[in-house]
């Protein structure tokens, strides 16, 4: 099969590497051949963060290019908006509504673009909005954010829930399993 | 059985499976991991060294006593390293010797974007490319062959991409390799002139057999394709290449330095057009125009950050990538910050008020050079600030000496602050130093140094006294404060900057990404009580926010670590649990 390119895309601090480590891992059980490129150092200190997961029957480079993103998961809304010419045509764009202030914004030199849902999509990308946040911490934990888009990811993939759950019971600290499967439940239950 | 590994987790099971029983390193981006992993094997001694070059006299050390040992450090580490790299090229190895350096094209987390491949050209040094984690791993143990058999330290060479990308490894046992006999032997291992001159005949000799070899290893190879296009490369490129361009005929070197003739020039003239495609220098390019080959390479391609499919795809087919989405917007960009309730923000905070000029160094405080704290003047390498600090004294005189401070980390302190530091003691400087201790080294994500008191693998160890090693080394006025209490901080600072001799003021707050940290939790702005005179803003705390001219604070990021109550006038900043009290 055609490679399928995921990137994964949030404020550094978010949990983006979790989330990356966990669909490169349901990759793996599916058989394919996996690459997932992460970002580590300086733009971990809330830094704008990105990490590449791609999949399929041979992967060679681990980074993506603009314009060649099957789907994108973004964990903020500024970022989705700075990583959208990523996105292929026809691709899917995946963003928690979630406001992390830049620090030209806090400082007061640059305004939060406002709307950016209603913005990418009129755009033309198929835009998800996902309240993860709230879903995060009706599962138990503000942390929780990364498996919560994962749940909601994993609907637009052909991979089995048990394999999902597999991959996260052996990712995540055990006291923090119960939440996790949570997280992943609700996020994969929303109706969008 | 095939795991997902880091290009840098990679390299340790190459370590571990080659039988290397001593590591020794110094962390660095995008390095660290390597030695990280390297640590949760019992069977390897593993160790954090004050810096790269002692980590390397400890690598050379241990293979001279017959173990196969390695070191591993970012690009800007072998600067420090290049001493004993240089020599122990005359010297050659008894145990196999690997040096693992990891480039950062593009500057991810670095203050240059040198190419390393220099180094083994200018060291006359073997140096092996890799270009994914399963090639680090087979890399390592074909390193271990090579270093013994030729009497050659071997670099193996990393970027960023490979060495943080994670694919795909077989993995396999350990190999029992015996201690080598330890036998003294002068003429080889005690580089004085009459020594050294004969073995550099030695490094040549070995250079030209290792040249032959480069004709025949299996570390290089092609793939015939089209051979309308032939592409030379090595490392990521490899990756990026065989992405982008697909079915062409490939040269993958494995092998940078010495790089084959004969092997170039049969492959050049078997295909139509040939380019190079390598990142930052044009190193295997220059060998091929030097050998009288027609490539193409830094005519199409930037010496400058990384490459990608699309610019090579672009630049050789000429097929531009459709970019279905393009934003006109202009997006805020999103630089990284000092976390919430790091100590080092009221340093700077302090520093900033003071309006002093701020000899600054590497680490996260580096970050206090940017908006809104804008607090550091300078930073160059590791342990400058206190150099560089008593520099602009004698150029500027004494008075200029009362404005300037130089800060610097703990463990950038031990790597080579304190050097810096017994030269302003020796020639009479007057330098005010603060070392940031938060109790870890910090950016490189909480690896132990000197001044924690424990090792790598988390024993207690005897522990670098920073008050006392001031002292010892000349250093009368030492102070050590909270940069949380700013009312002290401040009124030190002044004290220090203002005495007619040198002053150490130790800047004691553990990190707050420390797990032994614990802050109350999150804070909230009382807006009956907040005059919006925006105090708290000049903090640059990324959990406040000015959201249409009322302060925010963010829950999900503040850990109530208390900084802002501080500076606010008007006790507006309460504890979440507080607002309806």
């Amino acid at each position: 099969m055609a490679n399928t390119s995921v990137m994964i895309v949030g404020v550094g601090g978010q949990g983006t590497l979790l989330a990356s480590r966990i669909l490169g891992n349901v990759a793996i059980k599916k058989g394919f051949d996996v690459k997932v490129s992460e970002v580590h150092g300086m733009a971990q200190r809330g830094g704008s963060v990105v990490t590449y997961v791609k999949y399929g029957d041979k992967v060679y480079s681990p980074i993506i290019s603009e314009g060649q993103a099957d789907i994108i998961i973004a964990f903020e809304e500024l970022e989705a908006y700075r990583w959208l010419p990523y996105l292929k045509k026809g691709g899917r764009i995946i963003v928690n509504t979630q406001r992390i202030d830049p620090m030209p914004v806090i400082v007061g030199l640059k305004k939060y673009p406002d709307s950016i849902i209603e913005k990418i999509h009129s755009l033309g990308a198929e835009v998800i909005p996902v309240d993860a946040l709230k879903l995060a911490l009706e599962a138990g934990s503000v942390k929780a954010v990364n498996v919560v888009l994962m749940g909601v990811m994993a609907k637009y993939t052909d991979i089995d829930k048990e394999d999902w759950l597999n991959v996260i019971e052996n990712t995540v600290p055990a006291r923090f399993l119960e939440i996790n499967k949570k997280a992943f439940e609700l996020g994969l239950a929303l109706n969008n | 059985m095939k795991k997902l590994l880091l290009g840098n987790e990679a390299i340790a099971r190459g370590a571990y499976e080659a039988g290397v029983t001593v590591v020794s390193s110094y962390p660095g981006t995008p390095s660290t991991e390597i030695t990280e992993a390297i640590a949760k094997y019992d069977e390897i001694y593993s160790e954090w060294a004050p810096n790269e070059k002692v980590a390397t006299e400890v690598a050379i050390g241990a293979s001279f006593g017959g173990a196969r040992a390695m070191t591993a450090m970012k690009h800007v580490g072998l600067n420090v390293a290049a001493d004993p790299l240089f020599t122990c090229s005359y010297t050659g190895v008894n145990g196999g010797l690997v040096i693992v350096v990891a480039d950062d094209p593009g500057m991810h987390s670095s203050q240059n974007e040198q190419d390393s491949r220099h180094y083994a050209k200018a060291s006359k040094v073997l140096m092996l490319e890799p270009s994914d984690s399963q090639e680090c791993k087979d890399f390592v143990a074909e390193a271990y062959n090579l270093s013994e058999q030729f009497d050659t330290p071997v670099i193996i060479r990393l970027s960023t991409r490979v060495s943080h990308s994670q694919s795909l490894v077989e993995i396999k046992e350990r190999e029992n390799i015996p201690l080598r006999e330890y036998k003294k032997d002068a003429q080889k291992y005690v580089m004085m002139p009459a020594m050294a001159r004969k073995r550099h005949w030695a490094v040549e000799d070995r250079i030209k057999a290792l040249r032959e070899y480069a004709e025949t290893s299996k570390l290089n190879r092609i793939e015939w394709g089209d051979r309308k296009i032939g592409i030379i490369t090595s490392g990521i490129a490899y990756q990026y290449a065989r992405e982008a361009l697909g079915d062409v005929s490939y040269l993958k070197l494995g092998m940078v330095y010495p790089l084959p003739e004969k092997l170039i020039k049969d492959f050049v003239s078997q295909v139509e057009q040939v380019y190079v495609i390598e990142e930052l220098d044009p190193f295997i390019e220059e060998h091929c125009k030097a050998l009288g080959c027609k490539v193409i390479g830094k005519e199409l391609f930037t010496v400058i950050g990384e490459l990608n499919t699309n610019i090579i795809r672009e630049k050789i087919l000429n097929i531009k990538t459709e970019k279905p989405i393009s934003v006109e917007e202009s997006i805020p960009i999103r630089p990284p910050v000092m976390c919430p309730g790091c100590p080092h923000r009221g340093v700077f905070y302090v520093l900033k008020k003071l309006k002093l000029v701020v000899s600054g160094d590497i680490g996260c405080y580096t970050l206090g050079a940017l908006a809104p704290l804008e607090a550091i003047d300078t930073c160059v390498c590791m342990g400058a600030s206190v150099g560089a600090a008593l520099g602009m004294e004698k150029a500027r005189g004494k008075d200029f000496s009362k404005k300037v401070v130089a800060v610097i980390g703990d463990s950038t302190f031990i790597h080579s602050g304190i050097t810096g530091l017994i030269d302003v003691v020796y020639n009479k400087g007057n330098s005010t130093v603060i070392i940031l201790d938060n109790s870890i080294t910090g950016m490189t994500g909480h690896q132990h140094n000197p001044t924690t008191g424990f090792t790598i693998k988390g024993e207690p160890t005897r522990q670098v006294d920073l008050v006392k090693l001031a002292q010892a080394i000349g250093i009368e006025r030492v102070k050590v404060v909270d940069p949380f209490d700013l009312e002290k901080f401040e009124k030190t600072v002044k004290e220090e900057i203002a005495a007619e001799e040198p002053s150490v003021i130790i800047s004691q707050r553990p990190c707050a990404l420390l797990k032994h940290v614990k802050y109350e939790g999150p804070l909230h702005i009382n807006g009956d009580k907040c005059t919006r005179c925006k105090m708290c803003m000049r903090l640059g705390c990324p959990a406040i926010s000015n959201k249409d001219g009322n302060m925010t604070i963010d829950i999900t990021l503040c850990n109530g670590c208390g900084l802002c109550v501080k500076v606010c006038r008007f006790s507006a900043i309460e504890k979440v649990g507080d607002i309806n009290g």
